[in-house]
C-alpha cells in the first residue's frame, strides 16, 4: 500500500501527486494576472470580469483538482475505520483543523469547529453558549453593519432566553460610532457580535477596540470574519476575541464548509447544540455523555472533503502570502474609490475612515437590478439588492445598491471594464 | 443578447414615466406585491364594476423592468373583464417564461402584441419575477378584495 503524501503540500514542498498545479501567483508577490491563471472559471468563461468575491470566490485548481485527488486516493469516513485507509483520511482532516488553526493563530486546534459556514457559526454560538448562559435581560450588542445571519438567529433565541437585542449606529461616514458603541456596554452586556468587514459597504471595523471595550464590561465578542479573512491578516488571539467564524467558499475554498473559533475554555463549556455520532462518548438509553470539544460540536459524518478543501485554500493564500493580498486588495480598493469617484452620477455608498475590498455603488435614477442587467452584457459580474443587509439600506435610504467586490484575480482593467460599463448604463438610462 | 433588446425604448419610457402611477381613492380591490430578493414593493389597486375592471393604478419603488411591467398592464387590462384579464395574464406569463402560450381570443391580440416588448426577460430567468411582480399583486388583489394583505412575489 503506498502511503498518502503528508498533508500542506504547498507552498514549497514536493507536489503530492504528479500534475499538481502550481502556484504561479506565489512568484513575484501577488500578480493578479498570474494568479489569474491559477482558476479554471476565468479560461472557461473568457473575459469574464468577475466583481463578486463577497458573495462567493472562485475556486483556483489547486483546491479542485486536490479535492478531486482526494476522493481518487485517500477517502473513507474519519474517525471511524480501524483500517488504515481511514485513519489517513481521518490524518487528512485532523490535519486540516491545523492549518485552519495556523491560519487563525488560535492557541489549539482543539479551538477550531467546522461548520457548513460562518451562517452555521453564529447559529451554534446562539443555541449552544446562548441559550446555556443568556438571561432574560442580557443584552446581546450588534452593530448597523450586520449581515442578517448576525441578526436574525439572535433575534430568534430572543423568544427563548428573554434576551435583548442592541445596536449600535454607524457614524455619518459609514464607519461604527465607536463612542456610541461604548455607551451601550453595560455590565448587562454579554456579547457583543460584530462583523469585522462590512459586507454591504466594505467599512473595516476596529474590532480590536471592540473587544477590549467588550471586555472591560464582562462581554464577550463575536467575530463574523466572512469578508475580513480573505482580506485581511487574522490573528484571533491579537484580536483576542472569543468566536471568530467565516466561510470556506469565500476564501477561495468549498462551498458547505465554514469555521467557528472559539477559545478553549469557552467551548468547553458549552453544550452540544446537535446530537448525533462522533460527538459523544458513551451512549446507554439512560445518559449520554459527550466528547470533548471540537468534536462536541460535530455531529454525524462531517463536511471531509470540504475541510480539505478549505486547508488547500489556506494554504494557496498563505502561499500568495497574507501581507501581500492585503496590500493588493487596499491598492486596487484605492484604485476603483478613485476612478468611480471620477464618474459623473455615480455615488460610492460611504464605508467609514477605511474600506477594504468592496466598493458600493449607487447611481441616482437607475435601479441596481437594471444596472446589475447592463453590467452582465458587459460581462462584469456584481451583486446587486440589499445583500442580506436590508436594516443597514433602510438606514442609508437606499432599497439597494450595486456592489463590486474585489479578490486576489482582480486587478485595474476590471475596474476600468466595471467603469466602462457602468458610463454604457447610464447612457442608456437616462 | 444587447441590453438594447431587453431594455427596448417603450420600457425604458414607461419605467421613466408610468402611466396610472397613483393610489386610487375608490378602489374596490388591492394588493401589495413584495420581490424580496430584491426589495421591490408595489401596490395595485382596482375598481371593479360587476366582472369589469373599471380602473386600475399602481405605485411603489422598483427596477425599470417591473414599473414598465406594471404601467403596461394597467393600460391593458383597463377596461376588461375579469375573464379577459386572466387570459391576457396566463398568455404574458407564458410568453416572459418561454412556456408554450395559449391560444388567446383574437380581440386580444393586440393587448398582447402591446406586452410583447417585456418578452425580452425570457433570456434574464433572474428577471423574469420583476416582469410578473406587479401581475401577481394584480391576481392576489382579486382574491383579496380591499383587504390588501401582502402577496409575496412568487418564484417562478
Amino acid at each position: 500500500m503506498t502511503h498518502a503524501p503528508k498533508f500542506s503540500p504547498l507552498p514549497n514542498n514536493p507536489p503530492p501527486f504528479a500534475g499538481a498545479p502550481k502556484i504561479r501567483g506565489a512568484k513575484l508577490g501577488l500578480d493578479p494576472r498570474a494568479v489569474k491563471r491559477d482558476f479554471p472559471i476565468f479560461e472557461h468563461n473568457p473575459g469574464l470580469v468577475f466583481l463578486d468575491s463577497a458573495a462567493s470566490a472562485q475556486k483556483p485548481a489547486a483546491v479542485i483538482d486536490h479535492v478531486a485527488e482526494f476522493y481518487r486516493s485517500d477517502y473513507a469516513n474519519v474517525h471511524r475505520g480501524v483500517y488504515r485507509l481511514s485513519a489517513r483520511s481521518s490524518d487528512r482532516y485532523e490535519g486540516a483543523r491545523e492549518t485552519v488553526r495556523k491560519f487563525l493563530n488560535a492557541a489549539s486546534a482543539d479551538e477550531i469547529v467546522f461548520v457548513r459556514g460562518a451562517t452555521e457559526g453564529i447559529n451554534l454560538v446562539a443555541y449552544s453558549w446562548g441559550m446555556a448562559f443568556l438571561q432574560p435581560g442580557d443584552e446581546v450588542l450588534i452593530t448597523e453593519l450586520e449581515h442578517h445571519a448576525n441578526i436574525v438567529p439572535w433575534q430568534l433565541i430572543r423568544e427563548r432566553t428573554g434576551l435583548k437585542l442592541i445596536v449600535a449606529p454607524i457614524d455619518a461616514s459609514g464607519g461604527i460610532d465607536l463612542a456610541a458603541f461604548e455607551a451601550r456596554l453595560s455590565r448587562r452586556t454579554k456579547l457583543v457580535a460584530v462583523t469585522h468587514l462590512a459586507n454591504a459597504t466594505g467599512a473595516i471595523l476596529p474590532v480590536e477596540t471592540m473587544a477590549r471595550l467588550a471586555h472591560e464590561h464582562g462581554a464577550k465578542i463575536l467575530v463574523d470574519g466572512c469578508q475580513a479573512a480573505p482580506r485581511l491578516p487574522v490573528d484571533v488571539r491579537a484580536l483576542d476575541c472569543d468566536f471568530y467564524v467565516f466561510s470556506g467558499h469565500k476564501i477561495y475554498g468549498p462551498t458547505g464548509i465554514g469555521v467557528l473559533y472559539a477559545k478553549g475554555e469557552i467551548l468547553e463549556a458549552m453544550p452540544p447544540w446537535q446530537g448525533g455520532g462522533d460527538m459523544i462518548e458513551q451512549v446507554t438509553f439512560e445518559k449520554t455523555t459527550f466528547q470533548h470539544p471540537p468534536h462536541r460540536f460535530e455531529a454525524g459524518t462531517p463536511d471531509i472533503s470540504g475541510a480539505i478543501g478549505l486547508a488547500f485554500a489556506l494554504d494557496y493564500i498563505e502561499a500568495l502570502g497574507r501581507g501581500a493580498i492585503f496590500a493588493h486588495e487596499e491598492e486596487l480598493t484605492g484604485y476603483g474609490v478613485d476612478t468611480l469617484s471620477r464618474l459623473p452620477g455615480i455615488r460610492l455608498v460611504p464605508a467609514g475612515q477605511r474600506r477594504l475590498g468592496i466598493l458600493s455603488i449607487d447611481v441616482p435614477g437607475i435601479h441596481p437590478h437594471d444596472l446589475a442587467t447592463v453590467l452582465d452584457q458587459h460581462h462584469v459580474a456584481v451583486r446587486a439588492g440589499h445583500h442580506c443587509a436590508q436594516p443597514l439600506m433602510d438606514k442609508l435610504g437606499l432599497a439597494g445598491t450595486t456592489r463590486a467586490s474585489l479578490g486576489i484575480y482582480n486587478d485595474e482593467r476590471d475596474i476600468d471594464s466595471l467603469a466602462a460599463a457602468l458610463a454604457a448604463a447610464q447612457k442608456l438610462f437616462t | 443578447m444587447d441590453a438594447r433588446e431587453l431594455y427596448q425604448d417603450i420600457i425604458l419610457d414607461h419605467g421613466r414615466h408610468p402611466r396610472n402611477f397613483r393610489e386610487l381613492p375608490q378602489a374596490t380591490n388591492l394588493a401589495h406585491g413584495h420581490n424580496p430578493l430584491c426589495g421591490d414593493r408595489v401596490t395595485v389597486y382596482l375598481e371593479l364594476d360587476g366582472d369589469r375592471i373599471k380602473d386600475l393604478s399602481f405605485d411603489g419603488r422598483g427596477c425599470a423592468i417591473s414599473t414598465a411591467s406594471a404601467s403596461l398592464m394597467t393600460e391593458v387590462l383597463k377596461g376588461k373583464t375579469l375573464a379577459e384579464a386572466d387570459a391576457l395574464f396566463k398568455g404574458f406569463h407564458a410568453e416572459v417564461t418561454g412556456k408554450a402560450v395559449p391560444r388567446l381570443p383574437d380581440a386580444l391580440a393586440e393587448d398582447m402584441e402591446r406586452l410583447a416588448p417585456l418578452e425580452g426577460v425570457r433570456a434574464y430567468p433572474t428577471r423574469v419575477k420583476c416582469a410578473t411582480l406587479a401581475w401577481h399583486a394584480f391576481e392576489a388583489a382579486l382574491k383579496n378584495g380591499a383587504a390588501g394583505t401582502v402577496a409575496t412575489v412568487k418564484t417562478e
